[in-house]
């Protein structure tokens, strides 16, 4: 079966020099932007759009964006503001890097129409610190176009419309990617989440009306506006309307983006990118970046890439970071290692993440340097389980999350090693 | 909140009453229902980030903390359902698995918040085998012991830190497992509350330095206690170990102190354990003193009394002293026939007596501060002189009101003020004139142009709803207090915003109505003729001069003159310490009981009358003030000196002060020129927050705080270059006769043509008044 790619967010990728305005107004762009100034299309219109697109986030959550829009007290008086989360931190993730690469003016666009529709004149865009090199200074010259267009700036064209953009380039911590820790980071305070409620559609930033949603989000909502909400919904399944842009990676021989619709059977995707590592047997796929539950391979060899089919298998869709693991990974060691990121990540500030994250890994080092204990397995998965929903931010279930699953699918090769003096089961008998 | 905006929920099966914006747990502390929670604290904000009160809330898929849930309507709790003790199990669990758990050893031991909760909610094996944490500790002051190893990361400290003490000096760095509470910068932390993150701290990371490993919680009995250093009457606890005062901590009084102390409220009660406290009676004998028993010692100081011509006996008593001791002393005096009495000793002018109002007081209730929208401080370092009472001008000024100074130093506030007028002294009044002339009220023939600052407070003080013009420490101290004192009364009026008064002790109101004022009896009943305020008593030596709770060097307007009118009289000192100067120079010594040693009642400023007990045990032959008092009256055979209980005593003077009430209605001025002239130099006085008296000059820790003053005088950059002098340059002040040397410190924070030289600080003793010209040349 064939997939159309790069329908919505990179709809520009194959032309030549595609991150400049000039590709991106003859591929269509900023036509939907122009139509508002103009005032051809309102407010309600673009959110209800929007919700009916099915467009989800992309982030991680995957809340309903047009539902978030619709949060926002648009015709409220005083300050509000439209947020890009470009934190792209989320192990496996690296979509949104591309997007402001290869696709900037899509991100602008969406984000003056997002503006527009929730009542703010004012966007921040906060990339992650480690794309300073390219992403940053290919999103500033975007927005730099886009201002001598006049297509930013105050009274737009010539229009009552303001819409001003600003890059704000974090430090590299994950846990600014968490909506309410970006916002108190952009206020130059340390990134710690925020407890919610209130949320950020009625307290944001500076203590404004607020709202965050991630690059590709975004980046997909001129497409929608252009060819029409029907049109995104109809390209994915119930549910989960529209493309995704997934990152492979792993054991895997084309590692990279694809973006291709919502609903692909898995199987589909990996033979897209070529299968697996040398012609290798699948292990086990995350499916949304390392903070969702694992699946074994003969599991997700029967899903399709979309919302409810993982869900069901007992994981999320997450970001869209498909991790593949050949049959030659040792489970023990990646759930360690994943592990160290939650433990270095956390913020600190509540108590179950903080003591908790370094606990489990510490009983996995311990396990891989070979003083693994029987009992270390039940407390591992206790430690996860008093970590899980006890915190303010979704952290301390993604670290949580790891730890229940690879022991709810790969118990026998944690016991193998802990009875083992910390051999792999993997390396052992193959 | 009106009755019909309640409504009501259901934790553990019990029907609570609740408001609309209340966090879960108010309700359930309201109700007693306890919920353990380790960053929580009412005076705080929330953080919601310890974990630990998470209790289950009907259809929450996940339990939910109780300090950050708001209340709704119908809402249905369990705080110790199985998933709630989970939940709170788990988190007790992980915040001991770093914790170490050496609470034998820790100071905290017996009064830590993790270790009871622990025995509620920990288990009793850990099943954390790996290695803990250990973190490095900070040298943060002569206050606070830190032992970082044991912290929480509650972040009460911090918070504290910047909500209420207004001072960012405790921060969280680092994140995840490496999140460390400490200074950003090591130094000592300057604030005048610090000592409150003691209380606040849940465990053994803050705790208490100069009391580090003397005395277990247990070992202690705590007694309530009134503070004896402001005019506030902040509400104590006094941890009592074998009769001797350990500590001292905060009791709650929402009306007064919340649940916060100052340093100097709290650290104290060192000066109680000083060397130098008096402990027998002593007597001048050929020059010499000798110590005496109380009886041949009272029986002289009687014969001294009585051999003196009544109006040649002059009384200096401390503002500090008790309601029962001004009243036993006002009694003495005037049995004697002298009127010749005074608290008022560090007052810089007394040329307003007669329009003196029956009992001046600080205008509002100290709760009210909190709500005032405009705030005009005249000649007041209130955060440092008054500190809790800074706390609420502080928190008037977060909701939105508007904080102005006129003052003769920049002070240092731990807000930003929105109008700050900083001017020689000398031009106070003609400053304070200008605010007086923008209000179209009488400027007493000052000529005044309203400069914009000057219509800014006016206009501020104007359309605020409710606000106060406040007269502090330097202001009383000040040569023409009479003239701004008529100023902010006329100003006052105008703006239809109260006028307050500070006072410089702890008992103001209580001498004001003991009587202890050369023109006013007990209850307030008017006096003529007068006898001689406390610049008179000096200014026309007298023959014989009582003293009380007095370090006269310290402790009054003039040294210098009070050495010269003192040192050639007849001195009778009652007090609990020894100074140079007072061996040197009294006649008879009778020691007396300090704060806590002795019963009594302090009226603070707002006009409320609290009694406390004796609850430590005075060194020597010590005996209590009011005793001291009603033997010596007895002796010389007054009447009704026969009482046996100090609350006798008491009960007496609030009687006779039955139709007392505050007010500070001032009256005419007469003499309305003003005494302060600018000279080449001027001096800039005030008593720094730890020289306020005997007991806080000779509390150890204070002394090492930033706060302390040692043998310094500061003067600006241009000052310092008009005299050729650099940091820590050797500078001699003389004024009137005497002369001291001083050690330079270059601060811009004092107008040009002044000298930053406190009172009551070495050195100071040579000198005159607080305010004044002086010669200042290099040493």
């Amino acid at each position: 079966m064939t997939y159309q790619r790069n329908l919505v967010s990179l709809n520009t990728l194959n032309e030549d020099r595609s991150w400049e305005l000039a590709t991106y107004e003859r591929c269509g762009g900023y036509t939907v932007w122009r139509q508002v100034i103009a005032g051809e299309i309102s407010p309600k219109e673009i959110v209800d759009a929007i919700k009916d697109s099915g467009l989800r986030g992309r982030g991680g959550a995957g809340f309903p964006t047009g539902l978030k829009w619709s949060f926002m007290p648009r015709s409220a008086a005083g300050q509000k503001y439209i947020i890009c989360n470009s934190d792209e931190s989320e192990p496996g993730t690296c979509h949104d890097r591309d997007i402001l690469r290869y696709n900037p003016h899509a991100l602008i666009e969406g984000m003056a129409i997002a503006g527009y529709a929730t009542g703010a004149d004012v966007g921040y865009n906060y990339i992650r610190g480690e794309f300073m090199d390219e992403p940053v200074p290919r999103f500033e010259a975007a927005v730099k176009e886009a201002y001598d267009a006049g297509l930013l700036g105050k009274r737009i064209l010539g229009s009552g419309v303001d819409f001003d953009l600003h890059t704000f380039v974090g430090a590299g911590a994950y846990i600014c990617g968490e909506e309410t820790a970006l916002l108190e980071s952009l206020e130059g305070k340390p990134g710690k989440p925020r407890f919610k409620p209130p949320f950020p559609a009625s307290y944001g930033l500076y203590g404004r009306p607020t709202t965050i949603n991630n690059t590709q989000t975004l980046a997909s909502v001129p497409m929608i506006l252009r060819k029409g909400a029907k049109w995104y919904a109809g390209l994915g399944p119930e549910g989960s309307g529209g493309t995704a842009l997934f990152s492979v990676s792993g054991h895997i021989e084309k590692p990279g983006n694809y973006e291709l619709p919502m609903g692909i059977p898995f199987k589909d995707l990996l033979e897209i990118c070529g299968g697996i590592l040398g012609g290798r047997q699948l292990k086990a796929v995350i499916p949304g970046g390392s903070s969702v539950p694992v699946l074994p391979g003969e599991l997700i060899m029967s899903c399709t890439m979309d919302y409810a089919s993982l869900q069901q298998a007992g994981s999320s869709f997450g970001t869209g970071a498909v991790i593949v693991m050949a049959d030659t990974t040792c489970m023990v060691r990646v759930l360690q290692r994943i592990s160290r990121f939650y433990m270095s990540e956390s913020c600190g500030q509540c108590t179950p993440c903080r003591e908790g994250t370094g606990w489990l890994y510490r009983m996995l080092t311990r396990i891989v340097d070979g003083k693994g204990r029987e009992e270390d397995l039940e407390l591992l998965l206790e430690v996860a389980n008093r970590i899980e929903g006890r915190t303010i931010c979704a952290l301390g279930d993604a670290a949580a999350w790891p730890v229940q699953s690879f022991l709810k699918h790969f118990y026998q090769e944690f016991e193998y090693m802990v009875r083992n003096e910390g051999r792999s089961m993997v390396i052992e008998t193959g | 909140m009106t009755e019909d905006q309640t409504f009501t929920i259901e934790v553990d099966g019990q029907q609570l009453e609740a408001r609309p914006g209340q966090m879960l747990i108010e309700v359930t502390d309201a109700a007693g229902i306890n919920v353990p929670r380790f960053c929580y604290h009412k005076h705080l904000s929330v953080a919601a980030n310890c974990r630990m009160c998470l209790v289950e809330v009907e259809k929450a898929p996940k339990p939910l903390p109780a300090c950050a849930t708001p209340v709704m309507n119908g809402m249905k709790v369990f705080t110790r359902s199985p998933l709630a003790r989970e939940a709170q199990k788990g988190t007790m669990e992980f915040l001991l698995i770093n914790h170490p758990l050496d609470c034998p050893i820790c100071d905290q031991g017996g009064e830590c918040e993790l270790q009871d909760v622990a025995m509620g909610y920990g288990g009793d094996i850990s099943r954390f085998t790996e290695r803990k944490r250990v973190v490095r500790d900070e040298d943060i002051g002569s206050l606070i012991a830190t032992d970082m190893t044991r912290c929480i990361h509650c972040t009460r400290c911090v918070r504290f830190g910047g909500e209420i003490a207004g001072l960012r000096e405790l921060g969280a760095t680092g994140r995840g497992e490496h999140l460390r509470i400490g200074l950003y910068i090591e130094h000592a932390v300057a604030s005048e509350l610090s000592g409150n993150v003691i209380d606040l701290c849940p465990v053994g990371a803050l705790t208490a330095k100069p009391s580090a490993y003397q005395a277990r919680s247990w070992e202690l009995s705590e007694y309530d206690g009134v503070a004896p250093h402001d005019g506030l009457g902040s509400n104590l606890h006094l941890h009592v170990r074998r009769n001797r005062l350990m500590r001292v901590v905060p009791r709650e009084n929402e009306d007064v102190n919340q649940t916060w102390i100052s340093d100097r409220d709290r650290f104290s009660y060192q000066g109680l354990y000083s060397d130098d406290r008096l402990q027998r009676p002593m007597l001048r004998e050929n020059g010499k003193l000798r110590e005496a028993d109380w009886q041949e010692a009272l029986m002289a100081a009687a014969r001294a009394l009585k051999d003196a011509s009544g109006a040649r006996i002059g009384a200096l008593i401390s503002p500090s002293a008790t309601l029962e001791e001004h009243y036993l002393a006002t009694r003495l005096l005037r049995a004697l026939g002298s009127n010749n009495i005074d608290h008022r000793l560090r007052q810089g002018d007394f040329r307003g007596d007669a329009a003196d109002p029956a009992l001046p007081w600080l205008g509002q209730r100290i709760a009210d501060f909190s709500n005032n929208q405009a705030t005009l401080l005249v000649g007041s370092w209130l955060r440092k002189d008054q500190p809790m009472l800074n706390h609420r001008v502080r928190q008037s000024q977060i909701d939105g009101a508007l904080v102005m100074a006129i003052n003769p130093v920049a002070y240092d506030f731990n807000y930003e003020l929105d109008v700050d007028i900083v001017c020689i002294p000398s031009a106070m009044t003609k400053e304070l004139a200008g605010v007086a002339a923008a209000l179209g009220v009488d400027t007493l023939g000052i000529e005044a142009v309203p400069d914009p600052a000057h219509h800014g407070i006016a206009d501020s003080l104007k359309s605020a709803a409710q606000g106060t013009v406040l007269l502090g420490n330097a202001a009383t101290m000040h040569p023409d207090f009479s003239l701004l004192r008529a100023l902010a009364s006329g100003i006052a009026a105008a703006a239809g915003v109260t006028l307050g008064f500070v006072g410089s002790g702890s008992n103001d109101c209580g001498a004001w109505m003991a009587g202890a004022v050369p023109h006013r009896d007990t209850g307030g009943k008017a006096i003529a003729p007068p006898g001689l305020d406390a610049a008179a008593m000096l200014e026309q030596p007298l023959d014989l001069y009582l003293t009380f709770g007095v370090e006269p060097e310290m402790d009054v307007a003039e040294p210098a003159r009070m050495a010269a009118a003192l040192g050639a009289a007849q001195l009778l000192a009652i007090g609990s310490h020894t100074s140079p100067w007072l061996l040197e120079h009294a006649d008879i010594l009778l020691p007396a009981a300090a704060y806590a040693e002795t019963s009594g009642t302090f009226v603070n400023i707002e006009g409320n009358a609290q009694s406390f007990r004796g609850v430590a045990a005075p060194p020597g032959e010590t005996r209590p003030g009011w005793k001291i008092l009603r033997v010596l009256g007895n002796l010389v055979g007054l009447d009704g000196f026969d009482y046996a209980e100090s609350t006798e005593v008491r009960d007496e003077v609030l009687a006779a002060c039955a139709d007392l009430a505050p007010d500070n209605r001032i009256g005419d001025l007469q003499d309305r020129k003003p005494k302060s002239a600018p000279g080449e130099w001027e001096r800039v006085g005030g008593v720094p927050i730890y020289a306020v008296d005997a007991l806080s000059r000779r509390a150890h820790a204070l002394q090492l705080t930033p706060d302390a003053w040692g043998g310094e005088l500061r003067l600006n950059t241009a000052a310092a270059a008009a005299l050729d002098l650099g940091e820590a340059a050797a500078v001699r002040v003389a004024q009137g006769e005497g002369s001291a040397e001083f050690e330079v410190r270059i601060d811009d924070a004092v107008p040009d043509g002044c000298i930053w030289l406190p009172t009551a600080v070495p050195g100071s003793e040579a000198l005159g008044a607080a305010f004044g010209p002086v010669a200042v040349e290099k040493a």
